[in-house]
């Protein structure tokens, strides 16, 4: 890793990137419904001026040289108990500046969308409290220079994304949703935290820096148990099976949540916690190994899911876990991935965010209505909805391009370098999202209307419409980040310079082929929903769709093997508390008070019983002395 | 050593006798008994001064009081045999037993050494010595103990007195109340006369006169009536004053 | 003369006093066998005395004497003040410390 350089400059308002947000969103929380006619608009411009500030450090970074591109700042010591040592510091390196740009910059179009899609909420201000408190816990995230900083920011966006499903309080399903979503982070969250404690017992340390200096020493087990914690941790935030099944359950929420901390955002904090630990994933090919499964799993896991799905929002979200499944597969590739693991999150954002808005204002055009089913014919009454959905509908198949042609083909590639099925499965991935992306459209846009009674679909007002725009624009040029390999050597100094394999076949026949499975999979799904009419009522589907549809029984699963067998064990431990040691106290409460009920007897209360116990104690003092002076 | 030998039967037979006793006089006279004996034992001891104490004070004032509380509480009253606390009698007499066993072998088993005797401490006489003592090393307990007697006392009289619940009649109250009761009862006003008067003989045994000549009845004791002690001597009365009538 | 008679008198009338404390219901005679009791320590005393050779013994018991005295001034007075209230001399009657 490179030297770490002093914050002075611009640098040194490093904190106030995270403390802006913050503070905004105490002030908003805290304010109370005075706040409530301005406190949206504060909400909103807070993460713009911490994207300003963003793009000015970025650009005074790119005007250094490359060895003095990582700049740190230790805001205080946080924890000081013997050896155990912590500061709260911060490091600006190429890669937390991407994702600085990414969380404040998409972020912030997203909180301008707000003002306009929660008009109408009488909650709005704490809305914008609670997304402030995103923004500044996601900003930490990726701003800390140790492991247990990153734990913080890490569990405060798991806080703030339970509080955001579950914003509508009136909706019973997104209590539950949240409290899903919460309870499987954790099982994440123990990973990561067991791995920070692993890494302190082993190296002293949790600074990345600490652990890359001795990561090369410690024992195989330790590096790949590391490797392993670490990707639970990823998996639970990222929605990676098999910690998968809170995602699409988290569509509960308003669509600007959705769009940000389950598209955008925060589902992406895992493969960000694979790239910037690279130094131990370089180490153990069993971990790197494991996190290449879980990322292709995924990908067809959430494409299959995606496909059945008539919800709007459940269908983009089982795009998302497939999309993130593709950027941990470039992640478990190793430098060679890295890059384009990076890479590939940026465009997603793009253009994810871009369709999870269009479908919020689908939604908000069509009185709240998800299904699919009841949609049809939008394409005159929405325009600038439609183009901008479908610019991002272009850039996630992979139309050349676009964005995502160039992310998901370089990822495709490096799959190919690496293992041939691995790459042929990247690639079927690639058309099954071509498929469901396609069924998406033509059921929303495309043929007969299928309206229910009283549904009158309007334009968005300019407020929700503009940023559309904005980021249909970045899906569509965000591809000349690669201009150059300009991302590549960019974050050369963090991730290691990139290594090339040797592909099967020439690179342009790779492409010819995946731009093939692609138009395959568009194809298809012209076929059975374009020429055909949809149905209003879902059909019975095949077994396949009906597995889909129940998320390929990802909740049965875990309701079998987790949820039951825990409920059978707290019933016993219960009963067993109730009988067992509820009993055993009682039991010598009443040994007690029973003993206690015979031996009062012995209180009568008249004076002579009392003199005769004189005596008595007399007769024993005197036998006593006897037997002591005679002994 | 012949005197104790006369005295120590009789003193534990009468200390057997006072615990037993059905009546209460009689555990105060057979007490009585024990402590002449053990005043005799004094005298026979060289310790001439406290056998006079002991008849002085302990017989003749502290059993006296005795019995003079056991009459105002009731002489006549005497304790049931029947024991009401269960296994009390077995207990106190096992625990007794037990208790005079073990101190008498314990009294048995000490050495004594030689008895020095009293004749060079009496040299002066028993009283001098015991005053000689009583006043050099014993003159705190002394002072003391003189404060206990005369708390002692104060707190008896606390301890009886009666406070009055009502005002206490005054003579005028006194006086109406005769009135009302003469006029309500016909109960006599003005003292009532002693025995004897009005009667040719000056004696206790001569009941008052009314001045109509009638007997007062309240002039003879109740104690008499009841006993049968009585004898109706109104026909030669009223025969002694008409000695004419006799003929 | 050998002292362990007297000593020995002295504990038996001693026992004698503690039996009957413990026997008797009417108040008056518990105390008179306390009373018992004090006096069989004055004759130890006595004896005591006259076997050490000093006048320590009687002058202690001539203090057991006056202290008898006080005392049982005191407690009759006590007694005959409950007598009044209750009507009765049992020494059984004071038992509210019953269970």
């Amino acid at each position: 890793m490179a030297e770490v350089a002093s914050a002075d400059g611009v640098f040194a308002l490093l904190w106030l990137l995270i403390a802006l947000p913050l503070a905004s969103s105490a002030v908003l929380l805290l304010g109370g419904r005075r706040l409530d006619s301005w406190g949206h608009l504060l909400g909103a411009v807070t993460p713009l001026v911490s994207f300003a500030l963003g793009l000015v450090m970025f650009v005074t970074l790119l005007g250094r040289d490359e060895e003095e591109r990582a700049i740190g700042q230790n805001l205080y010591t946080w924890i000081e108990a013997g050896n155990f040592h912590v500061d709260m510091g911060l490091l600006y390196d190429p890669l937390s500046a991407l994702f600085v740009l990414l969380i404040t910059g998409v972020g912030g179009i997203i909180h301008v969308y707000s003002i306009g899609y929660m008009a109408h909420d009488e909650r709005r201000r704490r809305f914008f409290g609670y997304l402030n408190l995103f923004v500044a816990a996601m900003l930490l995230l990726v701003l800390a220079d140790n492991y247990l900083a990153l734990f913080v920011g890490w569990e405060g966006v798991g806080l703030a994304s339970y509080l955001l499903i579950g914003f509508w309080l009136h909706k019973n399903s997104a209590a539950v949703a949240a409290k899903k979503a919460f309870i499987v982070n954790r099982v994440g969250d123990f990973g990561l935290a067991v791995g920070i404690m692993l890494m302190f017992a082993t190296f002293g340390t949790m600074s990345f820096s600490g652990v890359a200096a001795g990561i090369g020493d410690a024992s195989t087990g330790t590096q790949t148990a590391l490797g392993l914690l670490l990707l639970l941790g990823a998996c639970g935030k990222s929605a990676q099976v098999p910690l998968q099944s809170w995602l699409l359950d988290a569509m509960e929420g308003p669509t600007p949540v959705s769009a940000l901390i389950h598209a955008a955002t925060m589902v992406t904090a895992g493969v960000y916690l694979i790239v910037r630990s690279g130094f131990i994933y370089e180490t153990t090919d069993t971990a790197s190994t494991a996190v290449v499964v879980v990322g292709i799993v995924t990908v067809l896991f959430g494409a299959i899911i995606g496909c059945a799905k008539d919800d709007i929002k459940k269908a983009l979200a089982g795009s998302t876990m497939s999309q993130i499944g593709y950027m941990m597969l470039a992640a478990g590739l190793g430098p060679a991935g890295y890059a384009f693991a990076i890479f590939h999150l940026l465009t997603h954002g793009f253009f994810k965010a871009d369709l999870f808005l269009g479908a919020g204002s689908v939604m908000h055009a069509m009185n709240d209505e998800v299904d699919m089913r009841r949609y049809g014919g939008l394409r005159k009454y929405l325009p600038i909805t439609f183009a901008t959905f479908g610019v991002g509908y272009l850039a996630i198949i992979g139309f050349p391009g676009l964005a995502g042609f160039w992310s998901k083909d370089k990822i495709i590639e490096t799959a190919f370098a690496d293992n041939t099925i691995v790459g042929l499965a990247a690639m079927l991935g690639a058309g099954i999202t071509a498929f469901y992306m396609t069924r998406v459209m033509l059921m929303t846009w495309e043929g007969e209307k299928r309206w229910a009674e009283g549904t009158d679909p309007h334009e968005s007002p300019k407020v929700m419409t503009v940023p559309l725009m904005i980021l249909a624009a970045l899906s569509a040029f965000g591809g000349l980040l690669l201009a150059g390999d300009w991302i590549v050597t960019f974050l050369e100094p963090v991730v290691g310079p990139e290594e090339h394999h040797e592909l099967p076949m020439p690179a342009v026949l790779l492409t010819l082929l995946v731009l093939l499975t692609v138009a395959c999979g568009v194809g298809i799904s012209w076929m059975m929903y374009g020429t055909r009419p949809v149905p209003v009522e879902a059909p019975r589907g095949s077994v396949l769709t009906r597995a889909a549809r129940a998320d390929l029984y990802g909740d049965a699963f875990n309701e079998a093997v987790f949820m039951r067998p825990g409920q059978y064990l707290t019933r016993s431990l219960v009963y067993f508390d109730n009988r067992g040691i509820d009993g055993m106290v009682n039991g010598v409460a009443a040994m007690i008070g029973g003993s206690s009920g015979r031996i009062r007897r012995f209180q009568t209360g008249f004076v002579r019983s009392y003199a005769l116990a004189v005596l008595g104690g007399a007769v024993v003092v005197v036998l006593s002395i006897l037997a002591v002076s005679l002994a | 050593m012949i005197v104790f030998w006369i005295l120590a039967p009789i003193m534990v037979a009468a200390a057997l006798g006072m615990v037993f006793a059905r009546k209460a006089v009689h555990a105060a006279l057979l007490l009585a008994v024990v402590m002449m004996s053990l005043a005799v034992l004094y005298a026979a001891q060289d310790a001439p001064f406290l056998f006079v104490v002991q008849i002085i004070v302990y017989t003749g004032a502290i059993l006296m009081l005795f019995l003079f509380v056991l009459m105002l509480v009731g002489v006549d009253s005497s304790d049931s045999i029947v024991e009401t606390i269960k296994g009390q009698r077995l207990a106190a007499t096992g625990f007794g037993i037990l208790f005079g066993v073990t101190v008498a072998i314990g009294v048995a088993q000490t050495t004594v050494g030689a008895v020095v005797g009293l004749d060079e401490a009496n040299a002066d006489g028993n009283v001098p010595g015991i005053a000689v003592l009583l006043f050099s090393k014993y003159i705190f307990a002394f002072e003391m103990t003189s404060a206990l007697l005369i708390t002692a006392a104060l707190g008896a009289m606390v301890l009886a007195h009666r406070e009055r619940l009502s005002p206490k009649p005054t003579q005028r109250d006194l006086a109406e109340r005769r009135m009302r009761d003469w006029a309500d009862q016909g109960k006599p006003l003005g003292p009532l006369p002693t025995p004897g008067v009005y009667a040719r003989h000056n004696a206790v045994d001569t009941p008052a006169l009314l001045p109509d000549g009638s007997i007062a009845p309240t002039s003879v004791s109740r104690v008499l009536q009841v006993r049968g002690n009585m004898r109706d001597v109104s026909k030669e009365l009223t025969a002694l004053d008409e000695p004419d009538k006799e003929s | 003369m050998d002292p362990t008679p007297f000593l020995t008198l002295s504990a038996l009338l001693f026992t004698i006093g503690a039996v009957g404390v413990l026997v008797r219901r009417n108040a008056i005679v518990v105390f008179m066998c306390v009373e018992l009791m004090l006096n069989a320590t004055n004759l130890a005393f006595v004896t005591f005395s006259r076997v050490h050779g000093n006048l320590d013994g009687q002058i202690a018991a001539f203090f057991v004497m006056v202290v008898a005295a006080a005392e049982v001034v005191v407690g009759l007075a006590i007694i005959v003040a409950i007598f009044r209230t209750r009507r009765s001399a049992s020494v059984d009657d004071a038992s509210l410390l019953k269970y």
